[in-house]
């Protein structure tokens, strides 16, 4: 059932600039007609700090120190490229593997750790970074993207919305509904698919036996196929996307073909599913090093200029541990926080109770210990990571909230971090924080 | 007597329900070549081939859609959801189709469908991992609700659970997939003569599937548990000997739905104080109808209220709050304290 479907790439993997294929890819490579070489090393050097992060978090996990750790290698450019992509104002909707995404949008890495690690399930504002929550429930965010993108339009439109998801997802029935309605709806939200080739241990192929950007369309709009490694490709092929959303031309679906270089989580052990030969195939293709090849050979690149990214990548992950080390855990009855906007009595009251009892076991009577060890052998995830085993300092040496290292100026959007829109939650958005107190500076479509 | 995990007793009553009915397959995400993420398919792929072990694409909803297809076309499909969390997709298939078809069709249809779920927290997983959903099935008529709590009964329930001729919604409490128990495998089917009757034979189970069971007896209190907290009931019944010399009663409920509470009213007799423990919030919840019924029939027996000790109504929480979320050994001991203060 093969179909032949063009693969959008403007980099090769060697690091030759290629021009586009056809007239479509022509359209969408006029939208980096701008980029110069610097803003390429900025994407390269974002790039390689991404990957480090990724590193950094892997080693956390390891050591005890994260619950759990779903890694991104071989799929920085992917992320990169199309977080680029976006302008401020735009809304980004993603699954759990976003942490390059997250990265562009000036969310702080140490928020993303502190979920793996297990203190919050959120981590960052929404609003303020145009970054909504991680979607662990696989799919259900294209339906959120879909729902946000039918309120700007009908806000007045002006800003886009993209929503991440993998080609495990692409079979839930919640992005079918997703590429339904935004067709129906002519919503302004580009679903990105990231095809990194499995879902935990599953080949696309148990998904779908066409290449995932025809599924678009049957629901009447356009799909792309786009190398997913190439981070200029990704670049173009996103922003081309995005200003048809923002000019009222409805939805698209990009598949960026990538690879999981690592496990699906670091729960995971990929040697069970795949052989070590597919794995060295797609290293040939790593988008690292296709980019710095170029960068090289057009001269923007060094041997100096590669030592200085690499000191600013470690300096950033020494930056990452420390603040992950220090975070604290959270009190006890912060649990009860939120449940509700109003508080129910009875969550009021079981606050009261375990209140009570952590007194109680403050002022020692003879404790109780859980008599069986064995309960939790070694081999269980809780082994790994006991939370209680690593006791982080106290809260007095919680870190400032920091923006990411500054990271370098994007091509197409402003830099991460910038206080967008912040207190501007004009109806239409609920609103899930204390009610801001100035708003923000003025944004073309405020979230 | 080999030593099983909880985990490999799953996936040895699999083994012999598979090896004796043809008609039984297996379903889920990776299921298949990677024998599931807790491993309790493992190895069923390479011995009944991907016709009977089938690794589905991701979607639940679709899983237990084409599990009633299949039901239907006289199959008895096992079904997998990867993580409480993930059932949710399938509610409407469960609920609105499975749940009901025999009821509507006269009882001609039947849905010999077992959906097997890990459930329960304390394993420092990240969200969505650590649900107990029990009482949004056992809300549900039409659907049997069971769970296990030790090896033992895990390589015979699945087994029973696969047999029986109603849906079955089977509860396996994950933090406890990794405890060991030296397990003399039952074959049901060489048993029974007949995987389909589902009938047992006394000498070498557990039990009736629907039934609840003494795991410990006791004379002073009687505690509740099911799945995950009948280990922590033991555990708490083991200090309250040693520190308080109180002989606490532990009933391993093992069936939710429906629920047999007569060895429960039969030791709240003997016993006068009862704490039921479960992982889920208290709101609308299993102790709350365990409470009721107890109360409407062993009311002059009581010498305290029905006590329970839960997980709290709120979401679960981040996982460095567990602890605190989850009963614990403590906690059930304040309960009986009180218990013993009225
Ligand atoms: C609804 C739902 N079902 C199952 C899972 C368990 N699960 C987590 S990730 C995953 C595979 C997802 O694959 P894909 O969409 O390709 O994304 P990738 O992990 O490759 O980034 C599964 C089955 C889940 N999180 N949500
Ligand atoms: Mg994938």
């Amino acid at each position: 059932m093969a179909t032949v479907t063009e693969l959008m790439q403007l980099l090769t993997p060697s690091g030759r600039r290629v021009t586009a294929a056809t007239e479509r890819e022509s359209a969408m490579e006029a939208h980096v007609a701008d980029v110069d070489m610097a803003d390429l090393l900025a994407m390269y050097t974002d790039m390689v700090i991404v990957r480090r992060l990724d590193e950094e978090a892997t080693a956390l996990q390891r050591q005890g120190e994260l619950g759990l750790w779903a890694p991104l290698r071989g799929q920085e450019a992917a992320q990169v490229g199309s977080a680029r992509a976006l302008a401020p104002d735009d809304m980004a909707f993603p699954s759990y593997r976003e942490h390059g995404v997250a990265y562009c949008r000036g969310v702080d890495p140490v928020a993303v750790l502190s979920l793996f690690r297990g203190v919050t399930h959120g981590g960052w504002d929404p609003t303020e970074h145009g970054f909504a929550l991680y979607a662990i429930v696989v799919g259900s965010q294209t339906l959120h993207a879909t729902g946000y993108a039918m309120g700007v339009s009908r806000d007045g439109g002006g800003c886009a919305t993209i929503a991440y998801f993998g080609d495990g997802a692409s079979s839930q029935g919640d992005v079918s509904e997703a590429f339904g309605w935004a067709a129906v709806f002519g919503a302004p939200v580009v679903f990105f698919c990231q095809n990194n080739q499995y879902a935990i241990s599953e080949p696309t192929i148990r998904q779908s036996r066409v290449p995932l950007c025809q599924r678009a369309a049957g629901y009447g709009f356009p799909g792309v196929r786009v190398d997913g490694n190439d981070v200029l490709a990704t670049l173009a092929a996103t922003r081309w996307a995005l200003a048809r959303a923002r000019a009222g031309e409805g939805p698209t679906l990009l598949e960026a073909v990538t690879y999981r270089m690592g496990a699906h989580t670091t729960a995971d052990d990929p040697t069970r599913y795949r052989d070590s030969d597919e794995v060295a195939s797609w290293a040939e293709r790593d988008p690292l090093a296709r980019l710095r090849a170029y960068l090289a050979a057009q001269g923007t690149l060094d041997g100096a200029a590669e030592a200085g990214i690499a000191a600013r990548a470690d300096e950033f992950a020494a930056d990452l541990r420390r603040r992950c080390l220090a975070l604290p855990d959270p009190a006890p009855l912060s649990m009860f926080d939120h449940v509700h906007v109003d508080e129910s009595g009875h969550v009021a009251a079981e606050r009261a109770d375990l209140a009570e009892l952590l007194a109680a076991e403050d002022d020692p009577p003879p404790t109780a210990p859980e008599p069986s060890p064995a309960v939790l052998p070694a081999s269980s995830p809780r082994a790994v990571s006991s939370p209680s085993a690593a006791a982080p300092p106290s809260a007095a040496s919680s870190p400032p909230p920091a923006a990411p290292s500054s990271p370098a100026p994007s091509p197409g959007s402003s830099a991460p971090g910038s206080p967008l829109a912040v207190g501007l939650v004009p109806a239409g958005r609920p609103v899930a924080a204390p009610p801001p107190q100035s708003p923000g500076p003025e944004a073309s479509c405020p979230r | 007597m080999p030593t099983l995990t909880l985990a490999s007793a799953l996936n040895s009553g699999l083994r012999a329900v598979m090896e004796a009915d043809p008609k039984v397959v297996v379903m889920g995400e990776d299921v298949g070549r990677l024998g599931g993420v807790f491993r309790v398919t493992d190895g069923l792929r390479e011995r009944f081939g991907e016709e009977r072990v089938i690794d589905t694409p991701l979607a639940e909803s679709a899983i237990i859609g084409t599990a009633i297809g299949m039901a239907m076309r006289g199959f008895r499909p096992v079904c997998e959801i990867q993580f409480d969390g993930f059932v949710y997709p399938a509610f409407d298939q469960i609920v609105s189709n499975l749940a009901k078809l025999h009821y509507r069709s006269a009882g001609r249809v039947r849905m010999p469908v077992t959906i097997r779920i890990p459930v329960g927290g304390g394993i420092g997983a990240v969200e969505h991992h650590s649900e107990s959903p029990e009482a949004y099935f056992c809300h549900t008529a039409g659907l049997k609700v069971v769970t296990c709590s030790n090896p033992t009964d895990a390589q015979v329930m699945i087994q029973q659970a696969v047999a029986t001729d109603d849906p079955v919604i089977f509860l396996e409490p994950k933090r406890r997939y990794w405890e060991k128990e030296e397990v003399d495998p039952v074959d049901l089917s060489a048993l029974a003569g007949d995987t389909a009757t589902g009938a047992i034979p006394a000498a070498r189970t557990p039990g009736p599937l629907f039934a609840s069971r003494i795991a410990r007896a006791g004379k002073d209190a009687t505690l509740v548990g099911y799945g995950p907290m009948v280990r922590t009931c033991l555990d708490a019944a083991l200090v309250a000997e040693a520190e308080d010399g109180r002989l606490l009663e532990v009933i391993d409920l093992r069936s939710l739905s429906p629920l047999d509470l007569d060895p429960v009213i039969e030791s709240v007799r003997r016993t006068g104080r009862l704490v039921v423990v479960h992982e889920a919030p208290s709101n609308v919840s299993i102790s709350a109808e365990v409470a009721a019924r107890v109360t409407e029939q062993a009311f002059y027996s009581l010498e305290a209220p029905v006590l329970r000790v839960t997980g709290f109504d709120t979401p679960y929480p981040p996982s460095r709050l567990e602890e605190h979320y989850l009963p614990d050994v403590d906690r059930i001991l304040d309960a009986v304290d009180r218990a013993f203060g009225y």
